[in-house]
């Protein structure tokens, strides 16, 4: 049996010790009415040699493709270090590290990952990490109603350019808490949120604001009069930031003349590859006076018995309490693979090569748009700046394109048309530091060539 | 065991509250609840000028182990949260009674005082519990 | 010896260059949203990076290094085939969003193992989407909700949860808007059904168990259980924490319950990574089908297609971005497929087998059983309460110096009713030369409770680090490191 040691003999002594007559009495207790039989849906067994076999025929006829899709999740250069060290055994089959003392190599990484997020983000304190960028809002939600001292209408306001995934786990994970969402208009000649749309909220309770930066669509919000008129009108700001982005635009820490108050956002552009969507990690980051509010972990440096440095989870009592008034998580884990991997990866590009990277996308992203622009039935729907991604407007229905453009090797970006009808057959494209011009020039061509073979709708 | 002072009004929820001379009515956690929790690290006292209504949870007391809501045990205005707990939450530890003392609050009505448990009940009640 | 922080190894202008493009013109940034100080991340080279994480990683203890008896967490094996073949190039690179013609692949390879848990635990349907046991638990208090909703039965808010209970039971059926009911469990360990009878009525939503339950021993009545909980109109969650106890020899379907959730990274091997990622499958029966959690993968004989709100109108919604861990999901399904039909009835009868030997192993040499009348499932308790109160030592003590010995210790202080308790849970992958060592380490660490108690008082004291101060982590918070 595959895993399990025993020998025959093995078995003999243990049953003799513990006194029964075989591994069936050992179920003894479980009444025989509910004993399963045989599991004839499942096939037999493989052996690694075999399963290796099926999954690279599988994966082969997937296949691999050029790929300019966003959306949530963007395909970066992973140096080779980082899932080399990850993936050693000494990280990846380690528990959580409850019993400190055996688990100063996770405990300090994730100290130091904390460290990172802090910084990047423009905020005081970072947790360990949650599931993913959409839970994290989530949670960043009910966080916001349970720190807002004043606020007690739970309601908060959600912006249309917001990630529309997002917005639909936002309803599923705390819609059941009694928070009220309001979706804000985006602006239509630029795609972004203007203060004028905030407007109408003015003296209502509002417990937070939420502002994605960039915005689902790629366009850079006003990020600082937003911030301004949110805390003015006595809400929190939430920010959805990316984190390549960060190394170059104005961290949400900096946003107007506070800063926001809880930033979350998805970690997976560092050093987590698109993997298919998973698994990838949140991450959240706050103001001092709001740590005790924060879910998930927390790793606080301390000393031992002999006065010398280690590290432990703390604020631990936060995971199971119960604040009365106000909504409540039971979110405790931590994605801390994918934590490790963020952390060496930002460990090897520096400030220095984040920036390098963020400069690269939007320098690519910039020339896409350019070149897909140049093809007839093709327009840029938005006038402002953005960072890597940007929505095209096609005269005919972006599926059909879309499947044409797979059918030579290409994912030329997402159907963002059902999502958002008022745009019309609108396209989402992005383009990272993995697009070389070369790339580029590829999807234009291709592009044009589909778009002049078939007619316009 | 745990001191149970005789002059103390108590709530089942381990919160003490007694009376002082001017009328307002000074609360804090039982000799009971701290060791239960251990050692604290965090106390949240509520701001003078609140109104607090009694049974709402007004102040949390945290450990190590655990993070517990302080409810109050009148309906009234708080007078003062105690401002030493911020820097040495240790004092409920080391003087539940006297210097961990957690908020001072001015009662509606001095009757709602007199129907707490009184010591002896609070000390039935703590016996009750521990099985 | 100290390891430094990544960032005292730092020095301005140092970076690992083959790993960023080289210079690009600047961003085009509009003025008002640059950013004008760099961010505090690390300025060393690749070999200083590679060389610190490398030594961080050697001072943790890990399954690949250590036995691990962690009760409730099965800490099994991981199979580096699982690695390999979920980190495929072609499953790497793929986006989520890309269309399903690209993903014929890896999209059989998911519905093949919704189809496999369905199988395993008796189900109708199976949603791979929650990220983690808590969200799966979420799920599943949620699609109860949903289902006694869509029946207009708004009175039905209230959980019913064992005092035995993991603590995030309550805590879910909370953030679920629901009220928690707890019963007791009698000595011998079961549920006490006249306490339960009493809880049902109109109010019931369900019930949240475990089988066998987190005491370590099989709920004999649960047909009873059943029968009471669903005559009152309620149904019943399975935890499938300790799925590991019973995997292939009784199905929770077949026990009468009506929604559970697996934890894949304990029963189906896929890596814990230091605190993460899991996967929190779900699984229902019929009367739950409708409000499976999306995206599923559906199958109409030809080709394989995600599932959305238009074929399930009445899901509780999306959990997660995506599809949930996809990676972790490929893991178990390479796992599933190498323990295959016969491996899978194998499972809990060796993960059986190891916890009864070691809990035979401990009784002979004198440890005192929490519930010595019965058979252990997968785990077991000790308790240490004759220790403490002879020696003065917790069980606490005991963990710690069994840390110096070379053992990861098993979960204490859970469940709470047992007093100075040891939850042990071996799991099947394990030798039986381990586990003797393992009684041989615990009867050592008595005798020296005996004579010398200081000896594990002061434990641990061969790791990089003795116990740590937790008072003060809590009270003076440092949790970010800043330059001085």
């Amino acid at each position: 049996m595959p895993f399990i040691p025993h020998t025959p003999e093995d078995v003999r002594e243990m049953l003799e010790r513990i006194g029964a007559p075989d591994t069936d009495a050992l179920f003894d207790e479980i009444p025989a009415g509910l004993r399963t039989a045989a599991l004839q849906e499942i096939p037999p067994a493989l052996s690694e040699m075999e399963i290796g076999r099926l999954m690279s025929a599988r994966a082969a006829a997937d296949g691999r493709r050029l790929n300019f899709i966003g959306a949530g999740a963007y395909e970066h250069h992973v140096p080779a270090a980082v899932w080399a060290i990850v993936t050693r055994g000494e990280f990846y089959s380690a528990y959580t590290p409850y019993q400190a003392e055996a688990s100063q190599g996770t405990l300090q990484l994730l100290y130091e990952y904390q460290s990172m997020m802090a910084s990047l983000t423009g905020m005081a304190a970072s947790n360990a990490s949650l599931y993913d960028g959409a839970t994290a809002l989530a949670e960043a939600c009910l966080m916001a109603v349970r720190a807002h001292r004043k606020s007690k209408s739970q309601r908060i306001l959600v912006p249309a350019s917001v990630n529309p995934t997002y917005r639909q786990v936002l309803q599923a994970i705390a819609g059941n808490q009694n928070l009220a969402f309001d979706l804000l208009p985006y602006d239509a000649t630029g795609g972004h949120t203007t203060v004028a749309s905030l407007e109408k909220y003015r003296g209502a309770d509002i417990t937070a604001l939420v502002i994605q930066q960039p915005n689902f669509f790629g366009t850079l919000e006003d990020v600082d009069a937003l911030t301004d008129w949110a805390h003015a009108a006595g809400m929190l700001v939430i920010a959805v930031v990316n984190p390549t982005s960060l190394a170059i635009l104005k961290p949400p820490g900096e946003w107007g003349s506070k800063g926001a108050d809880i930033v979350c956002g998805e970690g997976q552009p560092l050093g987590v590859p698109l993997s298919s969507g998973g698994p990838y990690f949140g991450f959240m980051t706050t103001r001092l006076e709001h740590v005790r509010q924060m879910p998930g972990r927390i790793v606080g440096r301390t000393v031992d018995l002999d006065g010398k440095q280690g590290f432990t989870l703390t604020l631990q009592a936060r995971e199971q309490h119960i604040r009365r008034s106000k909504a409540t998580s039971n979110i405790c884990t931590n994605q801390g693979l994918l934590v490790t991997a963020a952390t060496i990866y930002m460990s090897l590009v520096g400030p220095h090569g984040l920036a390098q990277v963020a400069s690269a996308c939007m320098e690519r992203s910039a020339e896409l748009v350019d070149a897909l622009t140049r093809v007839r039935g093709v327009r840029l729907a938005f006038d402002r700046p953005r960072f890597h991604e940007a929505v095209l407007l096609l005269d005919r229905p972006v599926r059909g394109v879309l499947e044409a453009l797979a059918a030579r090797d290409i994912v030329g970006g997402v159907d963002i048309s059902t999502q958002y009808p008022a745009l019309g057959n609108a396209l989402l494209v992005c383009a990272t530091e993995t697009r070389t011009g070369e790339d580029v020039a590829t999807y234009a061509r291709v592009l044009s060539e589909i778009m002049q073979n078939a007619a316009a709708a | 065991m745990s001191q149970v002072p005789a002059d103390l009004r108590f709530l089942k929820s381990h919160e003490w509250a007694r009376l002082e001379a001017d009328g307002s009515v000074t609360v804090g956690i039982s000799d009971h609840a701290q060791q239960a929790l251990g050692d604290l690290v965090f106390v949240e006292a509520p701001e003078a000028g609140r109104r607090v209504v009694a049974g709402e949870a007004c102040a949390v007391v945290e450990s190590v182990k655990a993070a517990s809501d302080v409810y109050s045990p009148v309906s009234g205005e708080v007078v003062a949260g105690n401002a030493d707990l911020g820097g040495q939450p240790e004092l409920i530890n080391h003087d539940p009674y006297g210097a961990g003392w957690i908020m001072r609050i001015r009662p509606d009505d001095k009757a709602q005082f007199a129907a707490l448990l009184d010591a002896r009940a609070y000390q039935a009640a703590l016996a009750a519990e521990t099985h | 010896m100290q390891e430094k922080l990544i960032f005292e190894h730092s020095r301005p202008g140092r970076s690992a260059e083959a790993q960023y493009p080289s210079a690009t013109a600047a961003a085009q940034v509009p003025e008002a949203l640059r950013r004008r100080t760099p961010p505090r991340l690390p300025e060393v080279s690749e070999l200083q990076a590679v060389r610190h994480y490398t030594r961080l990683s050697r001072l943790n203890f890990s399954i690949d290094t250590h036995f691990y008896p962690l009760g409730s967490c099965t800490m099994k094996y991981n199979p580096r085939a699982c690695n390999q073949y979920a980190m495929l190039p072609e499953f790497l690179a793929r986006h989520p969003l890309a269309p399903e013609s690209t993903g014929q692949g890896i999209m059989q390879c998911l519905y093949e193992l919704q189809e496999m848990l369905k199988a395993v635990t008796g189900m109708q349907g199976v949603s791979l989407t929650p990220m983690a046991g808590a969200q799966g638990e979420f799920a599943g208090v949620a699609m109860i909700r949903a289902y006694h909703k869509a029946r207009l039965d708004f009175a039905r808010t209230e959980i019913i949860v064992p005092d035995a209970a993991h603590g995030t039971n309550p805590a879910t059926a909370t953030m679920c808007g629901c009220t928690v009911k707890e019963i007791p469990s009698l000595p011998n360990g079961d549920i006490d059904l006249n306490a339960l009878h009493a809880a049902v009525g109109p109010q019931t939503a369900g019930i949240m168990l475990t089988n066998p339950s987190t005491l370590g021993v099989f709920e004999r009545r649960i047909g009873e259980v059943a029968a009471i909980v669903h005559a009152a109109g309620g149904l019943l969650y399975y935890d499938g924490a300790n799925l590991n106890a019973i995997l292939g020899k009784v199905r929770p379907g077949d026990m009468g319950f009506d929604v559970i959730h697996m934890n894949l990274h304990k029963t189906f091997s896929t890596p814990h990574g230091g605190g993460g990622p899991g996967s929190g499958a779900v699984g229902v029966g019929e009367r739950l089908l409708p409000f499976l959690p999306l995206p599923l993968v559906g199958f109409d004989g030809q080709r394989y297609r995600w599932l959305g709100e238009k074929d399930l109108p009445q899901s509780i919604g999306r959990l997660s971005a995506f599809a949930g861990n996809t990676g972790v999901l490929l893991r178990a399904y390479v796992y599933m497929r190498m323990l295959g039909r016969e491996g899978m009835h194998r499972v809990s009868e060796f993960a059986t087998l190891n916890a009864n030997y070691l809990m035979a192993g401990l009784a002979a040499a004198g440890f005192e059983l929490a519930y010595p009348g019965r058979r252990a499932g997968h785990e077991f308790i000790v308790t240490l309460r004759r220790e403490a109160r002879e020696y003065g030592t917790t069980a606490m003590d005991f963990a710690k110096r069994l840390l110096d010995f070379g053992f990861h210790a098993p979960t204490t202080y859970f469940p709470l009713l047992v007093p100075e308790c040891l939850l042990i849970e071996p799991t099947e992958t394990e030798s039986k030369e381990e586990l003797d060592a393992f009684v041989a380490a615990m009867v050592a660490i008595r005798e020296e409770a005996q004579t010398d108690a200081g000896k594990l008082k002061g434990a641990p004291w061969t790791l990089p680090v003795r116990r740590l101060d937790d008072v003060r982590a809590a009270k003076h918070l440092d949790i970010a490191w800043v330059p001085a």
